[in-house]
């Protein structure tokens, strides 16, 4: 392979004669170089040298010019296309209402597939257009090593140098650290207006609004229930407390579900073999936290067959049978157990708050967070 | 051409008096641009961004980001009567009663999918072409930066209508700062203005998606293609292309005309897509309340990957002194997250080291021919791809009629062997598409023409690769050999002091792995660096003292173009 | 002689006779069964002994094999005492009784049974234990339903399993929420009142028949909706978006891309 220089296509020597698909179809040209200097700023050398004009880099005609007579017509067409089917938008927008789901079908379709058609068209027909109306060309341009010359580093370097002894910060440790320590109580003050993005969290984390007495009502009807109408094996149902409805800064602690067994299905708590709190339940109805113990979704999932709490957003579930302790997944600890029982009149109350936090894991929770008793 | 003239010395000549910008315009529009598919993918994800900026002004313009709740009396006549927050209503306010509203809401949304999808595609381009290294580490890293902002700014996009799929998300998020240790309820308490979920929330968020992150990615964005723009961008290995030169097509007209072609494609697609396949149908959804949940819950795809890690992690977790270390929360959260964004963003300066590879690089690397890079790569693709894979694992579990705990088990063991099995068989698959290069380079190429001999054997004719064949044939990053001397007589003498050390030898070590490459023939290529074709006989090493740190300083990038001894066992 | 007898000789005779016991057979017939109830909302009233027999019959025939021959259980089946005519008549007219196999869960099947057939095993089992029955068509009518209190409802307690728009869910084990495209209101309100296999039990007294009708309002509203955005994906959400995205949105923009970007061949 023969020698060759910076800037031209190496390659020209042995296989040549086998070459013959290899040879430059477009008309090859190098694009003179600016001196390097030119490079390197942005609005251009005053020190502007006077060059002969280059010669002609892009040729005028197309390579192929009766397939560039085709394209003309296609790249026209769909223009035009374009053209007509942004008209179809505006007529579209004008002519069709929303305000219901069908009209905003019709709407959104027409509107939509207007807005596709004219960007689709006159973006082909450019393509169309770049690829066969204007002349293939294969330029080469020259690299410059990016790294500055050493005579201007050294510039450089004297300027700074000279600079940062002129402002004299080198030899004025007085000047020099006072400014450091302005500089430092500036930075971190903007920080400190944050501290009343919120409140602190305090033992807030601990408690929910269940008290004793309180009622439990269905979540939606907002009505309360009674044990005597709960009373089929098998039935759940989410309650929220009385008197706070549509409170989502409530609901988002204090939603329970209430789940009914048949009789001996719940297994009691006993020392060492945790389990649910019979004292806490009423005719066999036990009541939980809806808010999953892993990182706060609604836990609800019941499966009647096999009394398991299935989580749905990461699967971690716990045994409703037996104090909703954890049997796959994340999940931490079991779902906090919420004492309850009836009022005078049949009604469903809690007895107490829960007895531990509700929710997610906290640094602050501590081993008093995970006694699977719920103690 | 008088019109034309007349634009120049009318218009032209009225910014020019001002501006002296005759010369470096007549420059950036001569400035050459390669041609490849794969360098129309960064693009993608600068037009999309383009296109959710203009969708999302449309949208600012009709949302209220509010969380004060009302009573809806709109036309969607499902949900007549409900409680919801301001921002949802609006938000069915824009689907449903305002025209070309539900457009514009999907073109955004789908927008985004196709901005964040974009980025990962062309970082992955980048990657396994090493086009981010020297001198592009720097815009690699931003780049890096620009996909974790993206992600961000998606999930705080899409939680903004306050709808059940997207509030859940937020309960999540709250679930796992709560989980942080020490500052976690901090943060929680600082980030939702108290409780969860407070009345704080969108509007934080709000802001934080049509200020400040468009912001901070517009910033980045100027700066990437300023960079790239300077430094010019790399090009595929061929016929010519050399690292002194780039072969293309100018600026103007060409390019300009394509890329302004590229902008109406995406727009396009996204329009298509956005006619065609309905998007987070928020009215479906219903809005937030802390006691719905829906199986089939999901984030957008680019936050699969946390909810895989969340869905996959045991329950593990510490109680000591009063306090609980929540593993099973932060470390799902964080640990997946910073290994491949640290990974993604530290591994040109690694390679760097690895290698001792310290010179310009303009052409890209086949991803064949860097081995053990795009076996890393594709280990990394795959950790990733099973993370993701287990966020849908309810899905897939629904589809496929697998039980669902198994999909989670099977997560558990592949998050680990997947990556390795991956790296192992794409190094392999590498190495034998090197051999089969070797095999043309040495044999020719198959011509499909049969010739008898006189014997009577018939044997196929075949001619040696050339053009650009054997330009891409031959291209080849051709990496010093680290750090040990290697004199005249080909023997290496004894290890330099900094191979001594601890680090040293594992650097050593790894410069092995990570260069592993099956050599070109004898006779052939001559590296991309120079342009000096004849002397194949080996060299001795430029590198004579050792140190790899030492380049010749302030010559071109053909410095040690010469090496003929990268190519390693 | 009579007319008749004058010709009961004659061949056309014959023929006569058996079509005439063929219109008393038919018409005795019909007036015993009376009309068949078409609609499946229909509640088949109090059974009659000939119902209560013909149910007994096609319960031996079909499912004491599983269910015990006095409708006890057995290992392979639950006891079918006091489960009720709304049991029965949800898990035959959707086609998940007779099981063919015994997995994790029993799908819904085509329907081997007659409306009437399957009241007729319904009033058997309700006659066995009672149990809640089939609801009237007026208990499943939707007409001045109150969406708001049925969408509410919805999403508390039944999307966590079937998903916010009823396309179904993943439960453990192999077994699954499925979904509710195909469930008629009746199926719906049966559903809601038994709780079939891993289904929690909704009673009337929890959730009222009015608030159950609210639910089927719902569900039977969005279901029937049309996707104003286009195709619906499944309208499971991100997981089919992502796909779509990746696929349709990058890959056919990759096509583009090569074809901006080809290289020409010269002719």
């Amino acid at each position: 392979m023969s020698e060759t220089g910076p800037g031209h296509l190496p390659g020209d020597g042995a296989g040549q004669e086998h070459e013959q698909e290899e040879e430059p179809r477009v008309p090859h040209r190098v694009i003179g170089t600016p001196p390097p200097a030119m490079a390197h700023t942005l609005l251009g050398d005053p020190r502007a040298a006077a060059e002969p004009p280059p010669p002609r880099e892009l040729p005028a005609e197309p390579s192929n010019p009766a397939k560039a007579w085709t394209a003309e017509r296609l790249a026209a067409a769909l223009f035009v296309l374009s053209a007509l089917a942004s008209i179809a938008f505006i007529a579209a927008y004008v002519g069709l209402e929303v305000h219901s789901v069908d009209a905003t079908l019709r709407s959104n379709l027409a509107l939509g597939l207007s807005m596709s058609v004219a960007f689709l068209a006159i973006a082909a027909g450019i393509v169309i257009w770049v690829r066969n109306v204007m002349p293939d060309v294969e330029l080469v341009e020259e690299r410059h090593p990016l790294a500055s010359t050493e005579p201007e580093r050294e510039e450089f370097k004297e300027t700074f140098t000279e600079g940062a002894e002129a402002s004299g910060i080198a030899k004025r440790p007085l000047l020099r650290r006072t400014l450091i320590a302005a500089s430092v109580p500036l930075a971190v003050a903007p920080l400190v207006v944050l501290r009343d993005m919120g409140p602190l969290p305090g033992t807030s984390l601990r408690h929910t609004v269940w008290r004793k007495g309180m009622r439990m009502v269905v979540y939606g009807p907002n009505t309360p229930l009674r044990a005597a109408d709960f009373s089929t094996p098998g039935q759940m149902i989410t309650v929220a407390p009385e008197g706070f409805p549509e409170n989502q800064d409530v609901l988002a602690k204090a939603v329970t579900i209430i789940i009914k067994f048949a009789p001996g299905q719940l297994i009691p708590d006993r020392p060492g073999s945790p389990g649910t709190v019979m004292n806490w339940t009423v005719d066999d109805i036990v009541a939980y936290s809806k808010i999953c113990t892993h990182v706060g979704c609604p836990v609800a999932l019941y499966e009647q067959t096999t009394h398991h709490i299935l989580c749905p957003c990461h699967q971690s579930t716990f045994d409703a049978a037996q104090g909703a302790q954890v049997l796959f997944g994340p999940a931490p600890r079991p779902l906090p157990q919420l004492p309850i029982g009836t009022d005078a009149e049949g009604f469903l109350i809690a007895t107490s708050d829960y007895r531990v936090p509700v929710g997610p894991s906290f640094w602050e929770l501590g081993a008093s967070g995970f006694r699977g008793g719920n103690e | 051409m008088s019109a034309t003239e007349k634009l120049i010395d009318g218009t032209g000549a009225w910014f020019d008096d001002r501006l002296r910008g005759a010369k470096i315009m007549r420059t950036w529009f001569r400035k050459v641009f390669p041609d490849h598919w794969s360098f129309l993918l960064g693009e993608i994800a600068l037009y999309s961004f383009v296109i959710l900026l203009l969708t999302g002004t449309f949208l600012t313009l009709f949302f209220q980001p509010s969380m004060t709740d009302i009573v809806y009396h709109g036309s969607y006549t499902p949900l007549d009567g409900v409680h919801m927050s301001e921002a949802y209503a609006s938000t069915l306010n824009i689907s449903f009663d305002v025209r070309g509203g539900l457009l514009m809401r999907q073109i955004h949304h789908w927008a985004a999918i196709v901005f964040v999808a974009a980025i990962m595609v062309h970082l992955l381009r980048v990657f396994f072409t090493g086009a981010f290294r020297k001198p592009r580490e720097l815009n690699w890293v931003i780049g890096v930066t620009m996909w974790v902002l993206a992600f961000t700014e998606g999930l705080f996009g899409y939680s903004l209508p306050d709808d059940l799929l997207s509030g859940t998300g937020l309960r999540i998020l709250e679930g796992v700062l709560l989980g942080i240790p020490i500052v976690g309820t901090y943060l929680s308490f600082f980030l939702f203005g108290g409780q969860f979920p407070g009345h704080l929330i969108i509007p934080r968020l709000y802001i934080i998606h049509v200020l400040l992150i468009p912001g901070l990615l517009l910033a980045l964005i100027t700066a990437h293609l300023l960079l790239m723009w300077h430094q010019k961008h790399t090009q595929m290995p061929g016929k010519g292309r050399t690292d002194t030169n780039v072969v293309g097509q100018p600026f103007y007209p060409y390019f300009m005309a394509k890329t302004g072609a590229w902008f109406l494609f995406v727009f396009a697609i996204c329009a298509l897509l956005s006619t065609f396949a309905q998007i987070n149908p928020i009215w479906i959804y219903g809005p937030y309340n802390p006691s719905g949940i829906s199986a089939g819950s999901q984030p957008d795809f680019y936050m699969g990957f946390l909810e895989g890690a969340l869905r996959m992690w045991p329950s593990w977790r510490w109680n000591m002194l009063g306090h609980t270390w929540a593993f099973n929360v932060f470390v799902p959260a964080l640990v997946p997250l910073g290994i491949l964004i640290t990974g993604l963003a530290v591994w040109p300066f690694v390679e760097q080291w690895i290698t001792g590879d310290r010179r310009e690089h303009h052409v890209n690397d086949r991803p064949r021919n860097a081995p053990t890079r795009t076996a890393i790569g594709m280990a990394g693709v795959t950790f990733y791809g099973i993370l993701w894979l287990e966020g849908a694992n309810d899905v897939i579990a629904n589809w496929l009629n697998i039980s669902l705990y198994v999909t989670t088990e099977i997560a558990r063991y592949a998050i680990f062997i997947g990556p390795v099995v991956a790296y192992f068989v794409t190094k392999r698959i590498c190495l034998g598409l090197q051999r089969k290069d070797v095999h043309i380079l040495e044999h020719g190429v198959e011509t499909g023409i049969i010739r008898q001999l006189p014997s009577g054997e018939y044997i196929e004719v075949t001619r040696p690769a050339s053009g650009n064949l054997r330009a891409v044939l031959e291209a080849r990053n051709e990496l010093p050999r680290v750090p040990a001397i290697k004199r005249a007589d080909g023997d290496e003498g004894p290890p330099p002091p900094s191979a001594r050390s601890g680090i040293g030898r594992l650097r050593v070590a790894l410069n092995r792995v990570l260069t592993e490459s099956i050599p070109l023939p004898t006779g052939n290529g001559h590296g991309h660096g120079d342009g000096h074709g004849n002397g194949h006989a080996a060299e001795p090493a430029a590198i004579a003292s050792g140190d790899p740190g030492h380049q010749a300083p302030g010559g071109g990038p053909t410095d040690g173009g010469d090496d003929r001894q990268g190519a390693g066992g | 002689m009579s007319w008749i007898t004058a010709r009961r000789r004659r061949p056309v005779a014959g023929y006569a006779v058996v079509l005439l016991g063929l219109i008393i057979i038919g018409v005795g017939y019909a007036a015993l069964t009376g009309p068949g109830s078409a609609a499946s909302a229909a509640t088949p009233g109090s059974p009659s002994p000939q119902t209560l027999a013909q149910g007994e019959r096609l319960f031996a025939v079909n499912c004491s094999s599983c269910h015990g021959n006095a409708a006890q259980g057995s290992a392979a089946a639950p006891g079918l005492i006091g489960v009720g005519a709304a049991a029965v008549d949800f898990q035959v007219s959707t086609g998940r009784m007779p099981a063919k196999e015994l997995g994790a869960e029993v799908p819904r099947k085509p329907v081997p049974f007659t409306t009437e057939q399957i009241h007729a095993l319904a009033a058997y089992i309700a006659s066995l234990g009672g149990g809640p029955a089939i609801p009237s068509a007026a208990q499943v009518s939707t007409a001045g339903a109150n969406l708001a209190l049925g969408q509410s409802l919805f999403i508390t307690d039944c999307a966590q399993c079937h998903n916010f728009d009823g396309a179904g869910g993943a439960l453990t084990f192999g077994k699954f929420a499925p979904a509710l495209t195909a469930a008629t209101p009746t199926e719906i309100y049966e559903a809601m009142l038994t709780g079939p296999e891993a289904m929690p039990v909704f009673s009337d007294t929890t959730i009222t028949p009015a608030q159950k009708r609210d639910i089927i309002a719902y569900v039977t509203k969005i279901r029937a909706e049309p996707n104003p955005g286009g195709f619906s994906l499944g309208r499971i959400g991100p997981v089919t978006e992502g796909i779509v995205g990746f696929l349709g949105g990058i890959g056919v923009l990759i096509f583009i891309a090569m074809w901006i970007t080809m290289k020409r061949r010269e002719s």
